[in-house]
């Protein structure tokens, strides 16, 4: 099971030209992320990035020359990360840097792009910072930041009832800045809610069932809930048993994602509002056709990672083709602004902050067979939800 | 009035797990001396074993208690092994070196557990009577839980009769209280060690199987316990069962009001009360056993280097020096690493050797020398030699303030309050995001070449460890020796061997204050991650493996570790299982760490 270092495209292979022909060099992709650190999330991301790659191969490649991704395991430590980007440029020749999942992996080497004057594509790390306060123009970020998603989510929790808020976040960047937006955004939306209690769980140390009392203790009439994984296994059943979420509503963060979904079950809440990926329920033929694809390769269904692992080399492909040329300048002229194509849809690389307008699935959780889903669902496109370009920019100091 | 009835049930459920994982850590330590590393990977081991039993078995409560038995059962034998197969090796090795085993180990059954059980979390589903509440004060409050609140004391009593009823655990007394004399009159320590080794194995196992009905099994889970299930060891006493109980509970107690009324304390609140406790009571609440002694006591100093040893590590120092203009730039960023990491570790030594104290937390100060560098460069503007005369600086004054409370300790006593302080540094990095920026960092702290950088850093770290020599082997160095040895006849010439370690303490901190501030211009930020639980382990890692009683052990181990896993995560996916083979490996040949191992074979 160990694997070399380099993980090709095995579509290049079967798509071999005919022998003796001088093939030219591949364009080579730098990909970092915190596989043994988040394996749940990174293997299905590894399964996307994959199929895409192989798909653009088989197609031909990009600038008449084949895509070949180098992958490196950060461990979740950025100062790995950055030692591993250095190998990939100086020793693997790499054309363009890509990955990530944690916020501070993603500042780091974004950091190191700017360093080093070559371009960095961040996948999922959801930190504002990345694009905005820390934002530099090495830089893009495909998946919706922490801004988008509150926003998202504020959209539908400002039409409940419900006056009396509490949070629960696990306690680091991406819970803080979350409940920060939630309630800068709903307090705009709606004057009158107030939020009466919050809980700051150590990441993957979740007391839950304290946690749970604590939470129900002030009497609030909603919850919003940022903890994912072990930690929202746990709180759900403390949850649940404790009669919790009992005539409370629930605003959840990424919990409508497969997964953090699935590790649910048959006692996943109905009727919780999340963002996620309702999988095959999307019958769009860009869906379809993912799906199709992933299962025919891997035997599974995608999961969200795999959405992220596909559209960040889809991107990237795009971007390099609209670009021409592999040399940063051009490259961020190509990037800036390029369409691409995404199992949710086209999406695009704003030219005003590198910020992607993927969106992400809004929708209710509900029980069908002792599986949790995603129903009355709707997607929600991430260009609608960032502030103004005045604002953008204002946010954006340091780009230039 | 409910409010406060629920909340401490539940305190009290939450600290039945803890207590479990504990009791065993705690045997395991009292008979075999092993701070057992992996004792987190046999409660994970327990759970995910657990749940490929019980998701087979029927639903009824005969069955779940049958399969949570077996795989504590299951655990016990995994425990077994690993004793017979790895420690029971390594029992003459010096004190501490099996902890670098049980590393190994862990490092192991992490990617083991990610190749049988894959990726995903595992959740057990519940069976309706495992999600039944009974109705306190008019709430909720989740049956099961009632159940495990009633399961840790049952436990404890058993561990009790145990202990002192039986043939068996008069023998595990006997060898906790004094190993030699037990051997002396005829204690098979063998079956002993074996046997109580499987016993704590198969109570972390209870511990993980137990939580299925509250929790997934994952891969995080291993991590997620280990720290706290030693603090519980030692705010309770090492070795001592009753106060493993006492201090699960307290811990859980406070965890669950304590989120009540700061919720936003919850990285550092079983830190600050192991610290509080420790500082009154250096030896835990129920603490009686003898404290062990400190990592080395050979008695002797060390050999001072060999002048042909010497020359040829100034001519390495020299070859490194021109290094820029032969070794491609990649490689030269990991030299750098290396040089930092080889500061690092010997700044470690210093405390570990001569002065006789571990440190689980050393990456405090490399943190605070770190932090303290990228201000000055991000808030003051100031050039990089300032920033480097203030990370020591720093780092250096911090350790003295905190050198007053630690020297009073001794063992692993110190070596946990070392990590307090270093989790309360690391919570202040995270939480303080004004300052600190939090855990988005501090970004764009870059030196301005990577070659003359190269040479500030060769020398600096060169120098760094030169010094460290030097006082090593100064009249301080050997008083401070004296009074690891004898702190009674130490005192009696009219050493203070608190204020001695003081000073050590004192100038370790500012070595590796220097080290954190040059690796911030090495990686060009600096993130709470540097004051990690991670960073401390590696560098103590460093100086076993390089041996703790000879001088150039740190430096040699540190070279082994940083290189070796640099190499391995650029080239194999699953770096952790050969890690950990490697490290396994190592330990069982040299026992005596690389570089003691090198000099044995000469003589």
């Amino acid at each position: 099971m160990l694997t070399r270092r380099t993980v090709l495209g095995t579509a290049a292979a079967l798509a071999a030209p005919a022998a003796g022909r001088a093939q030219p060099a591949p364009i080579r992709i730098g990909e970092i992320n915190s596989y043994s650190a988040i394996p749940s999330f990174t293997l299905p991301y590894r399964n996307g990035w994959q199929l895409a790659t192989e798909q653009i191969n088989a197609s031909g490649g990009i600038l008449g020359r084949k895509l070949e991704v180098i992958s490196r395991d950060d461990t979740g430590k950025p100062q790995d990360a950055v030692r591993l980007a250095g190998e990939l440029l100086d020793e693997q020749k790499v054309d363009i840097l890509a990955g990530g999942y944690l916020s501070n992996v993603g500042l780091a080497l974004s950091d190191f792009a700017q360093q080093r004057k070559r371009l960095y594509i961040a996948g999922e790390p959801l930190s504002d910072a990345l694009v905005w306060q820390k934002g530099n123009r090495y830089c893009f970020r495909l998946r919706p930041s922490t801004y988008m998603q509150a926003a998202m989510l504020v959209e539908e929790a400002a039409k409940l009832p419900a006056k009396r808020w509490v949070s629960v976040a696990p306690n680091y960047e991406y819970g803080l800045s979350t409940v920060k937006w939630f309630k800068a955004l709903l307090s705009a939306k709606r004057p009158d809610v107030t939020f009466v209690g919050e809980q700051w769980p150590g990441l993957g140390k979740i007391d839950a069932g304290a946690t749970a009392a604590a939470l129900a203790e002030p009497k609030p009439d909603a919850i919003l809930n940022v903890t994912f994984g072990p930690d929202l296994t746990n709180f759900v059943r403390q949850g649940n048993t404790r009669g919790l979420f009992e005539n409370r509503s629930v605003v959840s963060v990424l919990t409508g994602e497969p997964e953090y979904l699935e590790p649910l079950g048959d006692e996943t809440p109905e009727g919780w509002i999340v963002t996620g990926y309702p999988q095959a329920q999307v019958t769009t033929p860009a869906n379809t056709a993912f799906i199709a694809a992933y299962r025919a390769r891997f035997s599974a269904v995608p999961g969200m990672g795999s959405i992220v692992g596909y559209s960040l080399i889809q991107s990237i492909a795009a971007g390099i083709r609209r670009a021409g040329a592999l040399d940063a300048d051009k490259l961020i002229d190509g990037f800036s602004g390029v369409s691409f194509e995404t199992p949710f849809g086209p999406a695009s690389y704003r030219a005003v902050d590198h910020q992607g307008t993927l969106g992400t699935f809004v929708g209710k959780t509900a029980l069908r067979d002792g599986k949790g889903i995603m129903v009355d669902w709707h997607y929600s496109n991430g260009a609608a939800y960032l502030p103004s370009d005045q604002e953008v920019q204002a946010l954006r100091p340091s780009a230039g | 009035m409910s409010f406060l009835a629920i909340q401490f049930l539940t305190g009290l459920s939450g600290s039945v797990s803890l207590f479990l994982m504990s009791a065993g850590l705690t045997i395991i330590f009292g008979v075999t001396r092993v701070v057992n590393f992996a004792h987190g990977s046999l409660y994970m081991l327990g759970a995910y074993i657990g749940w490929s039993i019980l998701t087979r078995l029927p639903h009824d409560p005969l069955w779940f208690v049958g399969g949570v038995l077996a795989a504590a059962l299951a655990t016990a034998c995994i425990g077994a092994v690993i004793e017979t197969t790895l420690l029971r090796r390594l029992y003459r090795a010096p004190e501490l070196f099996q902890l670098l085993a049980t590393f190994g180990v862990m490092l192991v059954i992490q990617d083991l557990t990610l190749l049988v059980w894959g990726p995903n979390d595992l959740p057990m589903p519940r069976a309706p009577w495992l999600r039944g509440s009974v109705t306190i004060f008019g709430d909720h409050f989740p049956a099961y839980d009632l159940i495990l609140i009633a399961i840790g004391p049952t436990v404890l009593a058993a561990l009790l009769l145990l202990l002192n009823r039986t043939r068996f655990g008069m023998l595990i007394r006997a060898c906790t209280e004094n190993r030699d004399l037990a051997a002396a009159l005829g204690i098979n320590h063998r079956i002993l060690s074996t046997s109580v080794f499987a016993l704590g194995a198969g109570l972390a196992g209870l511990g993980g199987a137990l939580i299925l009905p509250d929790s997934s099994a994952n891969t995080q889970m291993d991590l997620a316990v280990i720290v706290e299930a030693f603090v519980v060891v030692v705010v309770g006493g090492m070795g001592s069962i009753s106060g493993a109980f006492l201090a699960s509970l307290m811990i859980g107690e406070l965890q669950a009001f304590g989120i009540v009324l700061l919720p936003g304390a919850t990285l550092v609140l079983v830190f600050v009360i192991m610290a509080a406790v420790l500082s009154v009571r250096p030896r835990g609440l129920l603490g009686d056993a003898p404290i062990p002694s400190a990592v080395s006591a050979t008695g002797k100093p060390m050999r001072p280097v060999s002048p042909r040893i010497q020359l040829f590590g100034w001519g390495l120092v020299v070859l490194a020096a021109t290094a820029p203009f032969w070794l491609p730039p990649y490689w030269l960023s990991v030299l750098t690493e290396i040089l930092i990491a080889a500061a690092f570790a010997s700044s470690l030594h210093l405390i570990m050797g001569p002065g006789g104290m571990i440190s689980f937390g050393h990456a405090a100060w490399f943190g605070l020398g770190a932090y303290g560098s990228a201000l000055m460069v991000r808030t003051l503007g100031a050039p990089m030699p300032l920033a480097l005369v203030a990370a020591p600086l720093i780092a250096g004054l911090l350790a003295v303030a905190f050198g007053w409370f630690v020297v009073r300790l001794a063992g692993v006593y110190l070596a946990m309050l070392t990590l307090a302080f270093a989790q309360i540094v690391w919570a202040t990095a995270t939480q303080w995001t004004r300052v600190t920026g939090g855990d988005d960092g501090i970004l764009g702290v870059w030196p301005s070449g990577p070659v003359p950088f190269f040479w500030w850093v060769l020398s600096l770290s060169v120098v760094s460890i030169w010094l460290l020599q030097r006082v090593a082997r100064s009249p301080f160095g050997l008083v401070l020796i004296a009074a690891r040895d004898s702190e009674a006849r130490a005192l009696s010439v009219g050493l203070r061997a608190d204020r001695l370690r003081m000073v050590a303490f004192a100038v370790s901190g500012a070595a590796a204050g220097l080290a954190g501030g040059l690796f911030v211009f090495a990686t060009g930020s600096v993130f709470p991650t540097y004051v990690g639980v991670g960073k401390s382990v590696d560098v103590l890692l460093m100086v076993l493996l390089g041996g703790i009683n000879t001088v150039i052990g740190p430096i040699v181990g540190a070279f082994a570790y940083t290189g070796f896993y640099d190499l391995l995560l650029q080239t194999i996916s699953m770096w952790r299982l050969a890690l950990g083979l490697t490290i396994i490996t190592l330990v069982l040949t040299f026992p005596d760490g690389l570089a003691g191992g090198w000099r044995r074979s000469r003589s």
